[in-house]
């Protein structure tokens, strides 16, 4: 029974491991998909995470600061808008100027904030339910920010492909010079895109210091913002397929941490490991088929666009 | 200029009764562009229900005067009265709601998008995508555009893919339906069927400007053409009175001198086989090569037609060797088998090549005009030695192709980008021709290029040939493949025809083999008959 007993925790805690992944590779899949490629997630992440948490610790509101953190996530993604889509930087480089900015950014912001603990979110209690065994803990018994993530799962899918405003996204996307010459606003569209990603980016930072660890720590996103553009691609471009993402690598991170608890003779090292290889080798994997990136991948994706030419 | 045209004109039915202003007049539209001007004080009437030709040459400034009136790009000075009344264009969507649709020369689709989700971004209102699936339904019967509202886009033949456009114009009820360069990618069958939607609307009061550098098309469709050159208005005629010498003359300005082809001398032996040559693809918008089989022989130019996307660029890669294939005798040049080789080892048993685009495959556009001599001619010329670049020799190379093709041009030191169409693809086919190759494949020579520079590639390729040297070339443009070629093969979803002598094959036969009606080849004459072009020589 004891596998069993260990079963639940594990369901459960992946669920909330899955979640900042949930939000960072929703945002970027819709950045991704209007034709920009932004490889600041992790810095955004990260100044979402610490503008979060000190927006709650000031406030003493985990609500002001998770909207603060996506604010942050957000601000943080305009100047990146601005530098690629208006001056017309190398989305490339400026993305990942961005990620290194965030990172100095947030350990300056966060030098007031380090070991300050916050308390819990709240959690979903339903009488019965989340009393089940092995996933009533998993499903029923999350804090808001879980459901809010999962929300936006089919949110994100009804907004792109049932959507006016959603067709004209994946359009600028696909066919920058066609959207232009039937007179989208390549820009404007794709400026929209880049701060809803960056909203996003900054609400997964900030729940991993409102809810997941809670605290501020340097570098306390571990990378997570990478493995958020590689579910992009691992998911090919649909969100439902992101959420098969999100678990699979929330439960290998947990996996991992219940392996090196249960006293495994593997080198801790190596286990921690495992989530970062599992990107690599899914990502190996979904790159062999060429016919699935090609009709699900965004063509203008990485472009610099002129109106002009 | 004056003598009656040999061709009846198209049955037409009368326009319908003029009202009493024009529908679109333009009074002294003028453009300028860095470095150019683009549009010269133009002026143009377009009355209701006339299909009304805008000729010229590449670069005359046919393009940029229409996507003006679309309100894509916004005249410097000039205006534009439309039915009467001055108007500002000020987007597309401004252009729309006037009543102007545009059908674009490189489409503006989206391949991943279906028919509907394509037509429903070209409108303002749409509605809801169930309703307007059907509308495309009704109106594309009613013209006999046959269409899959479902489908996507990338699934599409070309012609299917310029119905969506047109389809989308219709759906808006244009007054004005813009077509620029619409037949550059149909079937003469495709184009017939094309005119008759084109007629049809012109008799319900559509007004049609149509572009277009085809004389014989647009002397069998138009009723008016206004002809363009250097962006100025040099003309207006009638062109179902002239001749399309005349018309031609008009459009470049001075004579046009034919090439002319020298009997071909008995044909020598094969230099360029390719047998049972097939590709696999793991890309899904690619088409796979199917037991391709045929040879080129010293002194003859084989011409292979087909419409875009039925492998030419597999064709192509497959040939220069940079998709080798896995057998060695499905490529063998002079009787070497080179089915696996790279392309500098093909080079260097003398195959020379011209891909299709001419910037950033045939050259590099940042480049200087003597680096991108060095970069194919490095395998044949001595222009680097011992891992080192001889740059003084590359210049003196570059020099040469300058001088020996007429390439106008600031010298070998100007960038590839900065050349015009037509000078960077003489300076290409130089570059490979002085090369003295025993083997040269040609991608669309003269695709964007104008009529001089087009009559100069042609002109080389038949010396080239006559000269000894085996050359194939792959095109889209008919006019062009009967001009040069001994022989025709047509490709035709990865399948390549039987190849038939030139002179003793047609417009019309070629057409039907590019529509996929390979058969036996012996009834390709009869079923002709009912697919009249507007085509003759």
């Amino acid at each position: 029974m004891t596998e069993l007993a260990l079963l639940g925790p594990i369901l459960a805690a992946m669920m909330t491991a899955a979640t900042p992944l949930l939000f960072a590779a929703l945002g970027e899949l819709v950045v991704e998909k209007s034709g920009v490629l932004n490889l600041g997630v992790e810095g955004m992440m990260l100044v979402g995470a610490v503008c979060g948490f000190a927006a709650a610790v000031t406030t003493g509101s985990s609500t002001v600061g998770f909207i603060g953190g996506a604010a942050a996530g957000a601000a943080v993604s305009a100047v990146f808008g601005v530098l690629v889509l208006f001056l017309l930087a190398n989305q490339v480089a400026t993305g990942l100027a961005l990620t290194l900015f965030g990172i100095g950014l947030s350990a300056l912001i966060g030098q007031g904030f380090v070991g300050i603990p916050l308390a819990d979110l709240p959690e979903l209690n339903v009488p019965g339910l989340t009393d089940l065994p092995v996933i009533g803990k998993a499903l029923f018994g999350q804090d808001a920010l879980v459901y809010l993530a999962l929300f936006m799962v089919p949110a994100v899918h009804w907004f792109l492909f049932h959507t006016r405003a959603g067709l004209k996204l994946r359009a600028v996307g696909e066919n920058q010079s066609a959207a232009h010459a039937l007179g989208y606003k390549v820009i404007g569209i794709r400026f929209l895109a880049v701060l809803f990603g960056g909203a996003m980016s900054g609400m997964a930072g900030a729940y991993l210091s409102l809810s997941y660890t809670p605290m501020w720590a340097e570098g306390l996103t571990g990378g997570r913002g990478w493995i958020a553009v590689a579910l992009v691609v691992f998911a090919t471009w649909k969100p439902a397929r992101v959420l098969v993402g999100a678990w699979l690598f929330g439960g290998v991170t947990i996996a991992q941490l219940h392996i090196q608890g249960l006293g495994i003779e593997v080198p801790s090292q190596l286990l921690s490991m495992l989530p970062y290889i599992a990107t690599v080798v899914v990502l190996v994997v979904i790159s062999r088929d060429v016919a699935r990136i090609r009709l699900n991948a965004p063509a203008s994706l990485g472009k610099v666009f002129h109106p002009d030419a | 200029m004056d003598s009656p045209s040999p061709f009846p004109p198209a049955s037409q039915p009368s326009p319908p009764p003029r009202s009493s202003a024009p529908r679109l007049v333009l009074r002294g539209v003028t453009k300028r562009f860095p470095g150019c001007l683009a549009n010269d004080s133009v002026d143009l009437v377009l009355q209701p229900g006339e299909i009304h030709a805008l000729l010229g040459e590449n670069g005359a400034g046919k393009s940029t005067l229409v996507k003006i009136i679309y309100g894509v790009l916004h005249a410097d000075s000039g205006s534009l009265l439309w039915e009467g009344e001055e108007v500002t264009v000020a987007d597309p969507a401004a252009a729309r709601r006037l009543g102007i649709g545009m059908v674009f020369q490189h489409f503006s689709l989206f391949d991943t998008l279906t028919v509907t989700e394509n037509i429903s971004l070209g409108l303002d209102n749409p509605g809801p995508m169930k309703d307007l699936a059907e509308r495309v339904r009704a109106v594309s019967e009613r013209y006999g555009l046959a269409l899959d509202p479902g489908r996507h886009v990338h699934s599409l033949s070309v012609g299917e893919r310029q119905r969506v456009e047109i389809v989308r114009c219709l759906l808006q009820n244009p007054k004005l339906l813009i077509m620029d360069e619409p037949t550059s990618v149909l079937t003469p069958q495709e184009v017939e069927k094309l005119f008759e939607t084109l007629r049809r609307l012109a008799a319900e009061g559509c007004t049609i400007l149509y572009i277009s550098h085809k004389l014989e098309e647009i002397r069998s469709l138009c009723d008016r053409a206004t002809v363009l050159r250097g962006g100025r208005v040099v003309g207006a005629c009638d062109p179902r009175r002239e001749t399309a010498r005349g018309l031609a003359e008009m459009m470049i300005g001075t004579e046009l001198a034919a090439p002319v082809r020298p009997p071909q001398a008995a044909p020598g032996a094969a230099r360029l086989q390719v047998r049972g040559l097939s590709t696999r693809s793991a890309d899904p918008f690619a088409t796979n090569l199917k037991d391709i089989g045929f040879e080129v022989r010293a002194g003859e130019i084989l011409g292979i037609a087909g419409v875009a996307g039925n492998g030419q660029a597999e064709l192509m890669a497959a040939l220069s060797g940079e998709e080798p294939s896995a057998d060695p005798d499905a490529v063998r040049i002079d009787g070497t088998p080179a089915g696996r080789l790279g392309p500098k080892q093909r080079r260097r048993l003398g195959l020379a090549f011209v891909p299709e685009e001419r910037l950033g495959r045939g050259a590099v556009p940042e480049m200087s005009l003597a680096d991108n001599a060095l970069l194919s001619g490095y395998a044949r010329e001595p222009l680097v030695s011992g891992g080192m670049v001889r740059h003084g020799r590359a210049r003196a190379y570059a020099d040469r192709i300058i001088g020996a093709f007429n390439v106008v041009a600031r010298g070998h030191g100007a960038e590839a980008r900065s050349l015009s169409g037509g000078n960077l693809q003489k300076f290409i086919i130089g570059r490979e021709i002085l090369q003295r190759p025993g083997l040269l494949v040609v991608g669309q020579p003269t695709w964007g290029v104008d009529a001089g520079a087009a009559a100069a590639i042609h002109k080389a390729l038949i010396e080239l040939a006559r000269g000894g040297a085996a050359v194939l070339v792959i095109s889209q443009d008919l006019d062009e493949l009967f001009v040069l070629s001994d022989r025709i093969a047509v490709l035709f979803h990865g399948r390549l025809s039987d190849s038939r002598p030139a002179q003793e094959t047609s417009v019309e036969e070629i057409g039907l083999l590019m529509g996929g009606m390979f058969g036996n080849g012996s009834d390709g004459g009869e079923a002709a008959g009912n697919g009249e072009t507007a085509r003759a020589v």
